[in-house]
């Protein structure tokens, strides 16, 4: 067997791991051997690569690859062993930002070696395309991460003539595009890369906290699809299938994302969702009714004297970072023979999946964790909804106010509960920005204070009781 | 040429469709792994970062191609030690008992 072929054959064995890993994913128990599968494939592959033959001679540079991979490898691993669970989405981010920026990296710099080898050579298509994705995967995912660690506000930026502007650069994108196609001028692809890194930007701002689940699966897609674009470009399989796996999970998800918001992707994308607030803010509303406070001691009674209690959180619980004593407080409670299970919107948190994994964290069995639907068709019979830093996900305007922006997404419904009680900061709005009409019923029981320092009372009352 | 191109497509159009078939079954208790699982998938382009480093004739082809394998590097190896982190997490319900004293006082 020739070396080519050898490495080929190498090659797909690791696509084939790729492909192991994410069947893995079909339940918890495999999900983890899956990803070393992946992680031996992906190190076979990488080993492999340095054997092969370019442009009819063995690797250049061997020893400044070496350097690269290990400047990489010596940043990479601390960053992802040691950076908070908090900060997880913005580290998924980053990452998927930084695989964009190899592969434009990769395109541009076939680009540049194509015109030093054979100046005649006609620019392909994929090669632009590799730049465009992956550059635009690679500023959108910056300032996503700066949204995200709040180095910039998380609300929509929006500025006069945003829309048309957007319009402007990507249709001059694409002008470029042909042109180079046709000239292969070099120039020009310096220009591409810039706009396309003003696009990445522009497009993103306009995207709102909230929202960020769908913006990441979106980033995560373009990246899959800017390294599938490379492997055409280098006549790689592996690139192409692996690449065009990320692309295709990406867009599942994002599609995913999007219905569990009720809303469509250009509505998520363009509509600088979450720039209105139409919510006063206020206990007390205009026809007089007003909120019912209670203290973390009135929970504890209530959830004492409860045979079911369902736990709905929201991002608010991630940034309390109260989900330690969440699943202490549903410990005790069991303990009690009381029923607790969690209701897991699809989007609540920061991206998709969230929740599940700031529960898993706090060492909450993945059994407890319902989805949306199974969760609904058993609130009817729980006594008590404990919404935890959640607000629009169980917002009942969702269903019957045809006026309010989130009208149509599917909501956790709290409000088929005997009682609900709402830990919340204060009465600000949701991330929606308009008002929540449960809060206002009466069955329902506001605590306002930090949910960690409320959980922490509650456990030690219900402990006490 | 035309050929080559052809078949590259054809591996593309078959993944979509066993990709689409095998993401689809991923329960949505798992999408967060799957997104961080996915991602590490795309560092693939390390291999493409060597090879176009390990081709590079110019000081520029140089450059570019040391920034694509650093940027490859961080990404494959984050993305699967991410991964790793948070899978590791995900527990069965048969759990250890750990009883965590500090943050609760009685």
């Amino acid at each position: 067997m020739s070396r080519e072929t050898l490495i080929d054959l190498i090659y797909l064995i690791s696509a084939t791991t790729f492909l192991v890993a994410l069947k893995g994913l079909g339940s918890p128990k495999h999900a983890r051997r899956g990803n070393m599968v992946a992680a031996s494939g992906m190190l076979l592959a990488v080993v492999a690569t340095f054997f092969k033959y370019v442009d009819g001679h063995a690797l250049h540079h061997v020893w400044l690859i070496l350097l690269g991979i290990f400047i990489g490898a010596i940043v990479a691993v601390p960053v992802a062993r040691f950076v908070k669970m908090t900060a997880m989405p913005q580290l998924v981010a980053i990452f998927n930002g930084v695989g964009g920026g190899a592969a434009a990296l990769v395109s541009i710099t076939e680009f540049v070696h194509i015109k030093s080898t054979h100046p005649a050579t006609y620019v392909t298509l994929e090669v632009l395309l590799g730049v465009l994705i992956g550059t635009v995967s690679f500023s959108g995912s910056a300032i996503a991460f700066a949204k995200l660690q709040e180095l910039m506000t998380g609300r929509p930026v929006t500025y006069p003539g945003q829309q048309i502007i957007n319009g402007v650069v990507g249709a001059g994108a694409l002008v470029l595009i042909v042109t180079i196609l046709v000239n292969g001028s070099t120039p020009l692809l310096w220009i591409l890369l810039a706009l396309a890194f003003v696009l990445g930007i522009a497009f993103v701002l306009p995207i709102g906290g909230a929202d960020v689940p769908v913006l990441i699966s979106l980033l995560n897609a373009f990246t899959g699809l800017a390294v599938a674009a490379s492997g055409f470009t280098l006549g790689s399989n592996l690139l192409i299938v692996a690449g065009t796996l990320v692309g295709a999970s990406g867009i599942l998800l994002t599609r995913l994302m999007s219905a569990a918001m009720g809303r469509s992707l250009s509505n998520v994308l363009f509509s600088a969702f979450g720039s209105n607030i139409t919510a006063s803010g206020a206990t007390t509303r205009e026809d007089g009714r007003s909120v019912r406070s209670g203290t973390p001691e009135d929970i504890a009674v209530l959830l004492s004297y409860s045979s079911r209690v369902v736990i709905i959180p929201g991002y608010g619980l991630a940034v309390a970072q109260g989900q330690h004593v969440l699943r202490e407080l549903a410990e005790v409670l069991e303990g009690k023979g009381i029923e607790v299970f969690y209701a897991i919107h699809p989007v609540a948190g920061r991206m998709p999946g969230h929740m599940n994994v700031l529960l898993a964290e706090a060492n909450v069995p993945y059994e407890q964790l319902k989805e949306m639907d199974e969760a609904n068709s058993e609130l009817q019979t729980a006594d008590v909804a404990l919404v935890v830093g959640a607000n629009d996900t169980v917002n009942p305007a969702a269903m019957d106010d045809k006026t309010s922006p989130i009208y149509g997404m599917p909501i956790i419904r709290a409000d088929l509960a005997e009682n609900v009680i709402f830990l919340k900061r204060s009465m600000r709005p949701g991330f929606a920005g308009i008002e929540n009409e449960l809060l206002y019923n009466p069955k329902t029981l506001l605590v306002f204070g930090d949910a960690k320092d409320t959980l922490t009372k509650v456990v030690a009352t219900v402990k006490a009781s | 040429m035309g050929n080559v191109l052809l078949q590259y497509a054809t591996v593309l159009v078959l993944t979509i469709f066993v990709g689409t078939e095998i993401i689809a079954k991923v329960p949505s208790i798992l999408h967060t792994p799957l997104m961080s699982g996915s991602n590490a998938i795309h560092g693939v382009i390390l291999v493409g970062s060597i090879l176009i480093l390990g081709a590079a004739n110019t000081n520029l082809e140089m450059v570019l191609g040391f920034l694509a394998v650093i940027l490859g590097t961080l990404n494959v190896v984050g993305g699967f030690v991410v991964t790793d982190r948070m899978l590791e997490m995900f527990k069965a319900k048969p759990r250890a008992p750990k009883p965590k004293s500090d943050e609760v006082a009685e």
